[in-house]
């Protein structure tokens, strides 16, 4: 019989988390109890993007958006809308600001702002299931590339479109592949950079895990260009199922003769394995990312000799980010020059971000280069949640900084990015609200920095540590005048002089924080006070009772007992009991908490 | 599996193609079966059985089959609504299987509207 409804239903690792799988299992349960499992097929997708209103489906042919699923409504769905044929307005998406109800994917904001290239797949096909992708122009561009083009052509479109490495340095990708083409060896190696680490970043393995031919086919046809057979996709053990589906995806391309040998006729060979990283964040940087695959401990080396001359096993290596190579058969595909029209002069085509923090729809996002700041986060993010004012938006994890509302209308490129003190980065977006303490934040980073620093170099293992012992002595009140001075001096040098980029931009929260934020580094240091109300040490647990409204609302979320309160009378917190945890802080409404 | 060549690549992606056009595809038929309660008591479950095995009889890929409420109209169910592109959709009534078949192999796919068991233009 023919299928005449298929159900989308998310399967990346966040739907999964809230439950995806159960969901699934119901829906099998209910069709099969309404005898439609032979007309309406049930896909399991990568991650559709919208994270936050998970688990997520999408009803074809009518595009119908649900979320929040729960086991529960499963049998009512399945009789009142697969059944019968009318949709669950309940499930629907409800657009926070106005509370209207959006049924169809297309018409949500969060969707309908954003360009998809690197994403187009994701939520439409099963990514373990290749036909699919090739059903969608899945290696099109690997056909053309092998069949129709000379490395150099393959090389010049890639420098026509003008992609830069997704990674977050920018550095052009034809160029790369032009040095590693012109080195001399008979082996050589293209690399996947899947040690995906910034915190709060999820970019890669959501491409992974929605549309892993995508990565493959790129690679491949890197392969050729550089005169590469042997490829490595250096993907951290953390990301389960990310490495499951990789794995499908390898087998069944290799069962297509799409790996191996003589690939599609072409004469081009070219195999691909999955090198399992153990999770060091040092390890995303390319000449630790080598050592390690090489079996040895994760640590970079001083460059030249750079890759492209001596990389893998001392052979010329290429080494490219997840998404880098997601773009890459669509530019052989369409042309370098439909990819060029998309974006700015000098930064071209999408870039994936993962949009987190004190904002309403979480999630990935693809937005063409040239986007402000501000449409992201308030068009497609949706805002700010619970009315709470913006204060910055985190750029680029640890290695990045910070952009404050006065530079919202940023557009979105590598260079406009720099000039205000952030960087592009690999695609984290972190938006913090006025609550968010922005030495705190120096200091959460510093310390992941100091946490994840190989050691092989002095400014990065001993500056950092001293870098964080400030940062920590000014959130516990015992800041001195000169600290941050101190902290200036201590972030040049180790700026100057630190082996590898993760030493190198170790100060960069640091001195983003400090160029737009230094009053409050001040208010800790000489007031002892914390403006943002994070740093527990500068706080007093008092409640100002001429703000109060006498809600309630600190006792309810009290974990400790700690608040008394009565109808009508100012909440009084009991000191001896209090655990400093902070929530009455965050939860008051009216900021009467001090 | 053997080693595919650049036409057996196009030959999967044709044959897969059918497989997601549900997602993709243009639409130019829409054919709605009315499975109200009413609807499914007076026998839209076997109409919509014999829809279902008549579309996989056919090459045609813009074909849609949806299912919907019911009408209003509960008496003359089950109730098969037909909307083509640019035309007014026609509400059939009283639809049997033998009924089904002749609307999707006259109406359907030759554009023969079967006025005789038709209920009104919609």
């Amino acid at each position: 019989m023919t299928i005449r409804m298929d159900l989308l239903l998310c399967g990346g690792t966040a739907c999964r988390a809230s439950g995806s799988e159960d969901i699934r299992e119901a829906l099998k349960k209910e069709l099969a109890r309404h005898k439609l499992e032979n007309e309406i097929r049930i896909i399991e997708t990568g991650c559709n993007g919208f994270c936050a209103q998970g688990p997520l489906m999408i009803v074809q042919p009518e595009n119908i958006f649900y979320q929040k699923l729960t086991v529960d409504i499963i049998p009512h769905l399945v009789e009142e809308h697969f059944l019968k044929g009318r949709p669950v307005k309940k499930l629907f998406y409800k657009e926070p600001a106005s509370e209207e109800t959006i049924p169809t994917m297309e018409d949500i904001p969060f969707y309908s702002k954003q360009k998809l290239i690197v994403l187009k797949n994701r939520g439409v096909i099963d990514p373990e299931n290749i036909n699919e992708y090739i059903a969608r122009d899945g290696y099109v561009g690997l056909s053309k590339a092998l069949l129709e083009m000379t490395p150099e052509e393959i090389i010049q479109e890639v420098k026509l479109a003008g992609l830069r490495g997704r990674g977050g340095a920018g550095f052009p990708t034809g160029l790369k592949w032009e040095f590693a083409r012109r080195a001399e060896g008979d082996v050589k190696y293209a690399l996947c950079n899947a040690d995906e680490g910034d915190p709060g970043a999820f970019m890669d393995r959501s491409v992974l895990e929605a549309d892993p031919h995508a990565v493959l086919e790129g690679m491949i046809i890197a392969g050729k260009a550089i005169g590469a057979h042997q490829g490595y996709i250096y993907c951290r053990a953390e990301y389960p199922l990310a490495i499951k589906r990789l794995n499908i995806a390898i087998v069944q391309a290799r069962d297509y003769g799409l790996l191996g040998k003589d690939i599609l006729g072409s004469g081009h060979d070219f195999d691909v394995e999955i090198y399992q990283g153990a999770g060091a964040f040092v390890c995303g940087e390319e000449t630790a990312l080598m050592h390690s695959i090489e079996g040895k401990r994760g640590m970079p080396r001083p460059r030249p000799p750079f890759p492209a001359q001596q990389g893998l096993w001392k052979k010329p290596t290429v080494l490219n980010n997840v998404e880098t190579y997601a773009n890459i058969a669509q530019i052989m595909q369409n042309g370098g020059a439909w990819y060029a029209s998309i974006g700015t002069e000098a930064s071209k085509g999408t870039k994936v971000f993962a949009l987190t923090g004190a904002v309403n729809n979480i999630g990935l996002v693809e937005v063409p280069m040239g986007i402000s700041l501000r449409e992201i986060i308030y068009e497609i993010g949706g805002g700010i949640p619970k009315k709470r004012k913006f204060k910055a938006v985190q750029l680029g994890g640890p290695s990045g900084g910070c952009v404050p509302e006065q530079y919202l209308d940023t557009p979105v490129d590598y260079e406009s990015i720099i000039k205000v003190g952030a960087i592009m980065g690999s695609g984290g977006m972190i938006v913090m609200n006025d609550q968010t303490c922005m030495v705190d934040m120096a200091r959460f980073f510093m310390d992941f920095i100091q946490d994840e620093s190989c050691g092989k170099c002095t400014p990065c293992r001993e500056g950092t540590m001293r870098m964080l012992e400030i940062l920590k002595k000014i959130t516990q009140g015992r800041g001195e005048p000169g600290d941050i001075e101190l902290l200036e001096e201590l972030s040049d040098m180790i700026k100057d002089s630190a082996l590898c980029g993760l030493g190198q931009t170790a100060p960069n929260p640091v001195l983003s924080t400090l160029k737009y934020f230094r009053e409050e580094y001040e208010a800790h240091i000489i007031d002892k006070r914390c403006p943002a109300k994070r740093c527990a040490a500068l706080l007093h647990f008092e409640v100002d009772e001429g703000k109060c409204i006498k809600c309630g609302i600190c006792f309810r979320h009290c974990p400790a007992g700690a608040i008394r309160w009565q109808k009508k009378e100012t909440a009084f917190i009991m000191k001896d009991k209090c655990v400093q945890c902070l929530s009455c802080i965050t939860n008051c409404p009216s900021d009467a908490i001090f | 599996m053997a080693k595919l060549t650049i036409e057996d690549l196009k030959k999967i992606r044709e044959s897969a193609k059918k497989g997601t056009a549900l997602r993709e595809g243009e639409t130019n038929v829409k054919i709605t079966v009315h499975m109200g309660t009413c609807g499914i008591a007076a026998g839209a479950r076997e109409v919509m059985d014999v829809l279902l095995e008549e579309m996989a009889q056919t090459d045609r890929q813009d074909i849609r089959v949806v299912t919907a409420g019911c009408m209003g109209m509960c008496s003359s169910e089950p109730n098969v609504t037909v909307e083509m592109q640019d035309k007014d959709p026609v509400i059939y009534q009283h639809m049997d299987k033998n009924k089904m078949r002749q609307v999707f192999k006259r109406h359907v796919l030759l554009g023969q509207v079967q006025s005789d068991f038709a209920l009104a233009r919609g």
